[in-house]
């Protein structure tokens, strides 16, 4: 394997985590929608990428999964569901920025090291993939946790996909039936969440999943 | 090699399958109702022909001994549920709380359910496992919703949450087992499919598996409700419609179970892996000593039955993280039992709910006075699910302590121990729903004399006769499988 394709595969699975520390910090709504579209176009170039190094076709497929459904359609439908919801305030966080990012450096030292330590005779792009790959997961999960908007955990749950779908591009000669099937899990999710969404919209002015906690009452 | 083999298993996924098509299509819910119960009853047939017929294992599909003790046991009480939720969705339309549009997305969604569930337990890949059980969560996620109330929302916005972050570790963890098995196996189809990667285990990467196994015991631990992973299952078992948790309580956690069961086996096999089993041992033990605990201050009657059952997934996560001929042995046999009695707990809580009109413990009073044969059943069911002689799942208790009691005698004490609190919650709170003045608040519902309750039973009945007397077919099969699970 040449040194460029090692390089090229680097920066862009590299520019994931980067993409996904930007996430943790946007405080509105849009910014959020516009960096989690970056990421998907990062993901697409990175899995075509993997697709001409490893000589496989069916990953383009992949990739164009990713640039049509996670960078075009779901950005501008969330858009869409922000603008109806009349939500486009800030995002609050629950943790300051401060910590969040101190938690998602040491996530991702973590993955660093466990991944990098447990391959250390697996074939080196593959390892350095899945070393990115587990800090995209890992930071998507720290959004999860940090937010309290319905929009924003969603946008999270995006996010640790495509961690998800780096680490199986990167498995070398991985059966096209998980690729697809993870795009067509997300979409469907999707479809979930827009159920969900609306059913919300139609009983609440709000996505805050703080909110939907203070309906429970006493029924615990 | 044929991809899909013609016969038992393609027609226990092309039924439901099918059946979800058609009954989302047909308006008119008397006529749907019963073809559900029609397609499950078929289902059920068609796994029975199992026994007879096991076709061969292809890249996708896979009977062997283990998985058709868990598809008969799926098919069955999808089919007794069947019979359940048409009389409890018959008020359900009564009372105004579904609509006919509704009840046919409800009948299409139950047969999905069952298809993914199917699915996931008859797959020979463990992505097309991952995918199905990705399925099964997503149409029961909808289920849950399917009330529309402020709960009934947030319950199925946590579970979706906490379900597809369990999900996406699973298949962190599934890719993970595919690139230790990529160098022994080689690259494409082979690399995912259980009997290859069985037959050739032991040559793969052992700390590579060891991290998969961490995130795939986290990612299909949340789905079997393992504590501390445990927060959706309560609020999807008491927001959304009854028959809906008799199956996820019954079924989903023990389709969950199977998925992390396979894994285990595949660890095992491999010299250099650490050990699976106190990994799940030690999971199990927290879940039954928390959630005996947590049962003492539930307020929902449906939210004790769900903490009930992280109780007993937690006594046969711990059971088969023992290991042994024994303890697989009693964890399967529990299994089973704890299916079929909380299934038909859950099929007497509905029937309860709606003739008295709530879920609160509090508002429930003296039912074996006002509502007889509800409230025998209830009383029925609690002695049956905490373990009390003559039934079943008495013998498999005891066979857990009793065996671990063998084998490491320290760890026997808190089991024990969390096996009587859990024991003292449920009777503490059966005494108050079931003896005493009936509240003033019940009503007789117009339906509540044409609710079947023969499906809850004929699990009782089953679940008695297990306890005074196991058919020895029944025994030498279990045995075997055990042995399979070593």
């Amino acid at each position: 394997m040449g040194r460029l394709e090692f390089d090229v595969a680097h920066l862009l699975a590299g520019g994931l985590v980067l993409m996904s520390f930007m996430l943790l910090y946007q405080d509105r709504l849009f910014a959020l929608l516009n960096v989690f579209a970056l990421q998907a176009v990062v993901l697409a170039l990175s899995v075509s990428w993997q697709a001409y190094v490893q000589g496989a076709p069916h990953l383009y497929v992949t990739a164009a999964i990713a640039l049509v459904f996670k960078a075009i359609v779901i950005p501008v439908a969330l858009h869409r569901i922000i603008v109806r919801l009349g939500i486009h305030r800030e995002v609050e966080n629950v943790v300051g920025v401060g910590p969040t990012m101190l938690a998602g450096m040491g996530l991702v030292a973590l993955s660093m090291v466990v991944m990098l330590r447990v391959t250390a005779d697996a074939y080196p792009l593959a390892r350095e993939d899945l070393a990115f790959a587990l800090s995209v997961v890992l930071l998507g999960l720290l959004m999860m946790v940090t937010r309290n908007n319905a929009v924003s955990q969603i946008v999270g749950f995006m996010s640790l996909e495509n961690g998800l779908i780096l680490a199986a591009t990167g498995a070398k000669g991985m059966p096209l039936v998980v690729e697809i099937s993870v795009a067509f899990s997300v979409l469907i999710a999707f479809i979930v969440i827009g159920t969900l969404l609306f059913r919300i919209r139609e009983r609440f002015d709000t996505v805050d999943a703080d909110a939907l906690d203070r309906f429970r009452g006493g029924q615990r | 090699m044929t991809v899909f083999p013609t016969d038992g298993v393609t027609l226990i996924l092309a039924i439901p399958a099918a059946s979800a098509a058609l009954l989302g299509l047909l308006p008119g819910y008397r006529l749907s109702a019963r073809l559900n119960v029609l397609a499950c009853l078929l289902t059920f047939l068609a796994a029975l022909s199992l026994f007879i017929e096991k076709p061969a294992p292809g890249p996708f599909i896979l009977i062997d001994d283990l998985n058709i003790v868990f598809i008969v046991l799926n098919t069955f009480v999808g089919f007794t549920t069947s019979v359940f939720s048409a009389s409890y969705i018959a008020h359900e339309l009564e009372t105004g709380r579904l609509t006919p549009l509704h009840l046919r997305f409800y009948h299409a969604m139950y047969q999905a359910l069952l298809f993914s569930m199917n699915l996931a337990l008859v797959a020979n890949n463990i992505g097309l496992m991952w995918v199905a059980i990705e399925m099964a969560t997503l149409t029961t996620v909808l289920m849950v919703g399917i009330y529309r109330t402020h709960e009934a929302i947030e319950a199925a916005w946590k579970y979706f949450i906490l379900g597809s972050v369990g999900i996406a570790l699973a298949l962190f963890g599934t890719i993970l087992v595919y690139m230790a098995a990529r160098p022994a196996v080689g690259e494409g189809l082979d690399g995912m499919v259980w009997t290859v990667l069985m037959a050739r285990v032991a040559a793969f990467d052992p700390a590579l598996l060891n991290v998969a196994f961490v995130f795939l015991m986290l990612g299909y631990g949340t789905k079997v409700g393992l504590v501390p992973l445990h927060a959706w299952l309560p609020d999807a078992h008491a927001e959304g419609p009854t028959p809906i948790s008799a199956v996820l309580s019954g079924l989903l956690l023990n389709v969950a179970l199977y998925a992390v069961l396979r894994f285990k086996l595949l660890l095992a096999a491999n010299p250099g892996a650490i050990a699976p089993g106190p990994l799940m041992a030690t999971l199990g033990l927290v879940s039954l000593i928390f959630a005996g605990f947590m049962l003492y201050k539930r307020r929902d009657i449906k939210r004790m039955f769900a903490y009930s059952s992280i109780e007993h997934m937690g006594i046969i996560a711990f059971a088969f993280g023992m290991g042994g001929p024994l303890a697989n042995f009693a964890g399967l046999l529990h299994m089973t039992m704890h299916s079929l009695t909380k299934s038909a707990i859950f099929f007497a809580v509905g029937h309860i709910a709606q003739v008295t009109g709530t879920q609160k413990i509090a508002d429930i009073r003296g039912l074996t006075a006002s509502h007889p044969e509800l409230g025998w059943s209830l009383v029925i069911g609690v002695v049956a699910i905490g373990g009390m002689p003559p039934f079943g799942i008495f013998m498999s208790e005891f066979l857990v302590v009793s065996s671990t009691f063998a084998r490491e005698p320290l760890l026997a004490i808190p089991l024990v121990g969390g096996l009587l609190i859990a024991f003292g919650a449920l009777f503490f709170h059966l005494q108050r729903l079931a003896f005493g003045a009936p509240s003033a608040r019940s009503v007789p519902a117009p339906t509540s004399r044409q609710a079947s309750h023969l499906p809850m039973i004929a699990h009782f009945a089953l679940v008695l006769m297990a306890g005074l007397y196991l058919p020895p077919p029944l025994v030498a099969w279990f045995q075997h499988v055990a042995g399979l699970l070593g």
